[in-house]
């Protein structure tokens, strides 16, 4: 956790209702300089909302947000000198080329022509984007078009940056890629808030946050949110699996059940369920092969915070 | 159906021009698999797939599709099989129950069959009694979902799905897997398209295409014992980002990349590989928390193909 005179964002009790709709509720984070905090959750959980809120993109219904320092509401000036924002939809022109897409962001961003030659060249460097700088973005593949909204949105060197699902669509390789340039930055000191739907990317964050109907159900590191959720993971291969999945589901301390691939996932309360585990399957006449423990991942500990989440509404 | 096999192709190609975009791939998926294709963008995943629903003709090769030729009975393939890509064509200003009866009419489905298959996508889709809502309220996650009851409707013996789930949530994703396995359960056969590594890892079998070729074939646990990866160290360290790059600067470090929290690292050498790493990374100063040879992950094995294929000079396109 990083200590309070670090915190370079902050939302306390933001709030946003569109009609009858709380897309976030009293929501608080605290995010120390230089870390990378992944921000995931269900479709409608608030992520893009608090991004927008937090960028002053957005008027907050209720409560505040800061950015180093600044006020989003009262010192937008300030923010938006800071901080850079990639959102979802590829916001850059497509019938311009790479060198015109930066020239044309710069000036928007008032940079000197000297600074921003300078900057440009570290720029496509930094993204291996070099070689395409006369071509149109439109012709980009999805993986470039990311690097190259990356690009565009540090050019003024801002000190925060907020992703939205930057890399949606995108290979794992070129995802690897663009999570480098975001983590040696990181290291370097730049801030980043980035939603996505990939765990193996919310894994790279330093820290996670949970949305969930616009409230953080859990925050921490990916380790500790594992760890937190409670669970024991059982992978069983049994036969006949669909049969199989449906008897281990209904066992008493069998949390839930899954089919993966040619086996079965269990979220378990303990281990040593096991043996009770398999008499049961057999005495239903399910091919028991092999009983053993597994990590959860991110995803499984995600599920099962959201599970509870449902199972406490009245 | 005359045998167990869903899907049969040899040779197939698609060349755009002097583009080659499909590069004679073979092979051959059974009766009830689910068959995940796996690929950087462009390799020419969407385009094989294309192909075999008889939506694009192949410039050379051959292939069956639930038991009837693709290149003569495109029709009876294309009546046998659901569709569902990235772009999937749901009208958004039309109801729910409007876009299934509108696929049913594509499909020629009886009045009795419809409303019998309809209940049956609602009921997949965890859409009952939402049947007058209109599809452009749904959230991403519930409208692939209809999408896939659409391209389900006529009971299609095989399934082709390209990358359904795209920008879905992870709840999402795993409701998704379930309709999935309920189609196996059924006997229906699924190729699907992803980029996502955990869906990778729910398939029987996978594909690897790079530049147009199909260059691996096989079950995810088996193409990781392969060790095609080489050995990889899994190093948990501080400044993770710039330790990436000064393996990649050192001689004798075949590739390195973030992994979790961490990096995987593969020496070329894999005798005393932990050492090697651990020696590299104390000289250049970071502080190594932890560092132990582990499997490799799916995506080792998917960068390791990439870089094969990138060292071969015909493949050096972009």
């Amino acid at each position: 956790m990083p200590s309070p005179d670090e915190i370079v964002i902050e939302a306390r009790h933001l709030r946003k209702v569109f009609g009858a709709t709380v897309a976030v509720d009293a929501l608080d984070l605290a995010i120390g300089r230089g870390e990378t905090y992944g921000l995931v959750g269900p479709d409608g959980a608030g992520k893009t909302t608090t991004l927008r809120l937090l960028c002053g993109a957005l008027p907050a219904t209720a409560g505040s947000a800061m950015i180093l320092g600044f006020n989003v509401a009262s010192q937008i000036d300030e923010v938006q000198q800071r901080i850079g924002y990639v959102s979802q939809q590829f916001s850059l022109y497509p019938e311009l080329t790479v060198d015109e897409n930066l020239s044309f962001r710069a000036r928007a961003y008032g940079i000197s022509e000297t600074d921003f030659k300078h900057r440009r060249e570290q720029l496509l460097a930094f993204t291996r984007l070099g070689r395409f700088r006369r071509r149109q973005a439109r012709a980009l593949s999805g993986g470039m078009k990311q690097k190259l909204s990356l690009a565009a949105a540090l050019l003024h060197e801002p000190e925060v940056v907020l992703l939205d699902e930057p890399t949606t669509g995108v290979d794992p390789v070129s995802r690897g890629e663009f999570w480098q340039m975001l983590l040696s930055l990181a290291e370097q000191g730049t801030t980043f808030l980035v939603t996505t739907t990939y765990m193996d990317e919310a894994e790279r964050c330093r820290r996670v946050g949970l949305l969930y109907e616009g409230r953080l159900l859990v925050e921490d590191t990916p380790h500790e949110v594992r760890r937190l959720a409670g669970i024991t993971m059982l992978e069983v291969r049994c036969a006949p699996l669909v049969t199989g999945r449906k008897i281990a589901g209904s066992v008493q301390g069998v949390q839930w059940a899954e089919l993966f691939g040619d086996r079965l996932h269990l979220a378990v309360e303990e281990a040593d369920i096991a043996t009770s585990l398999e008499r049961t399957l057999q005495n239903a006449e399910i091919q028991v092969s092999s009983i053993r423990q597994i990590q959860p991942g991110l995803e499984d500990a995600f599920f099962e915070f959201v599970r509870r989440s449902r199972e406490a509404l009245p | 159906m005359t045998s167990g096999t869903a899907i049969d192709v040899r040779g197939l190609t698609k060349r755009f021009g002097d583009f080659i975009a499909v590069d004679t791939v073979s092979f051959n998926i059974p009766r009830g698999e689910v068959f995940g294709l796996l690929g950087p963008n462009g390799a020419g995943k969407s385009t094989t797939i294309r192909m075999l629903c008889g939506i694009l003709l192949p410039s050379a090769g051959s292939g069956t599709v639930a038991g009837h030729d693709i290149l003569d009975e495109p029709e009876a393939v294309r009546s046998r099989i659901g569709y569902m890509s990235q772009r999937f064509s749901l009208y958004l200003d039309l109801t729910i129950g409007e876009n299934l009866e509108f696929y049913g009419g594509i499909y020629s489905l009886n009045r009795a069959q419809l409303q019998e298959r309809k209940r049956w996508a609602l009921e997949m889709a965890g859409l009952q009694a939402r049947e007058q809502q209109l599809t452009e309220d749904l959230p991403a996650g519930l409208r692939q979902r209809l999408a896939l009851g659409c391209a389900l409707l006529h009971q299609p013996e095989v399934v082709f799905l390209d990358e359904p789930t795209a920008g879905a949530d992870p709840m999402s994703r795993r409701q998704f897997w379930d309709v999935i396995y309920r189609l196996r359960a059924e006997g229906a056969t699924t190729l699907v398209s992803t980029h996502y590594m955990d869906e990778a890892e729910r398939c029987d079998r996978l594909g690897f295409i790079f530049a147009g070729q199909l260059v691996a074939i096989d079950r995810p646990d088996d193409l990781k014992r392969a060790q095609r990866a080489g050995v990889i160290v899994e190093v948990a360290c501080d400044r993770p980002a710039a330790a990436v790059e000064t393996l990649e600067r050192t001689d004798g470090i075949r590739q390195a990349r973030l992994h979790g929290a961490g990096i995987h690292v593969s020496p070329a050498v894999a005798d005393g590989a932990v050492n090697a790493v651990l020696a590299i990374l104390e000289r250049h100063g970071f502080s190594v928390e932890r560092a132990e040879t582990v499997e490799p992950s799916l995506d080792d094995i998917f960068v390791s193909f990439i870089q094969e294929s990138e060292e071969r000079p015909e493949a050096a396109t972009p």
